[in-house]
């Protein structure tokens, strides 16, 4: 990394793009991202490149050989924990983005501590039951944060099926609803990519005072 | 009637446990929104369904 920009060079580049109120609102903004696979990576990197300030990212697992089909790793980084070979990735697009990283099964005793400082939250796990536990819990515990959480998006169905929802006030659901990963070919990257943009697109909506998906 | 996913049902006076357990939803995999609020799950056995409430029942599906 010899030749980085500094960083005012590359905040005033992402200013020239979004304008500087929208970018201070991006730039003074933490996301969680809780899993790191398919979606999280995904969301992860559209969010580094639009400059939000500081990322949390939560996952336990390791980056698999399975794994590189479609999520945001490299085949040297297999074996190494997804929260440090994203974090590395990451910091490769946008060196002075702030990276908080846990290690960590998410659960119902430690979601609260780990997203207390979020402003809004990516659901982006992999199992059913996961997903509904962070929804349930966010939505009965974390009253003033924003969930952006995700259903549906394995296999090779037509790509503008994948919509995003508003559920309730804080609570958006991006996917198709149906296509169950257990069923057909599993995630290919196009479906699943598309499923995270949606995620980290109202995001971004989000903070620019879009609340419609 | 009660609206449910879009669907009228004529099941105001029942809860929403009870209408959870007429369906093949899995208890694990859902979350239920009523009138634009979350139901505690903890609460789906006291929630008794009101005429025109409008509930949501977001059904997960597995893949990330």
């Amino acid at each position: 990394m010899c030749c980085i920009p500094s960083k005012e060079d590359m905040q005033r580049a992402l200013e020239a793009r979004h304008g500087k109120d929208l970018q201070q609102k991006f730039t003074n903004s933490t996301v969680a991202i809780c899993g790191l696979g398919g979606l999280g990576s995904n969301i992860a990197v559209s969010l580094a490149r639009a400059g939000i300030g500081k990322l949390i990212l939560v996952d336990f697992d390791k980056v698999d050989i399975s794994n590189l089909h479609r999520q945001q790793y490299k085949a040297d980084q297999i074996g190494r924990f997804k929260t440090e070979a994203l974090a590395e990735n990451l910091r490769e697009i946008a060196p002075y983005i702030q990276v908080e990283t846990h290690a960590v099964r998410m659960t119902e005793e430690n979601f609260e501590a780990l997203l207390s400082e979020a402003d809004l939250i990516c659901e982006a796990f992999d199992g059913a039951e996961t997903k509904a536990m962070l929804v349930n819990g966010v939505l009965e515990k974390l009253h003033t944060k924003y969930l952006i959480a995700a259903s549906g998006m394995a296999g090779l169905g037509s790509a503008n099926s994948i919509q995003t929802r508003r559920i309730t006030n804080r609570f958006y659901l991006c996917g198709d609803g149906i296509s169950d990963v257990a069923d057909d070919i599993g995630l290919v990257a196009p479906r699943v990519m598309l499923c995270a943009a949606h995620q980290a697109h109202m995001v971004l909506r989000i903070l620019s005072g879009n609340f419609e998906p | 009637m009660v609206k449910i996913n879009g669907e009228s049902f004529d099941i105001a006076g029942k809860t929403l446990a009870e209408y959870l357990a007429s369906t093949e939803y899995n208890p694990m995999r859902i979350a239920v929104e009523r009138n634009g609020e979350i139901v505690p799950k903890a609460k789906y056995g006291e929630t008794v369904l009101q005429e025109d409430d409008v509930i949501e029942v977001v059904n997960f599906v597995g893949g990330g």
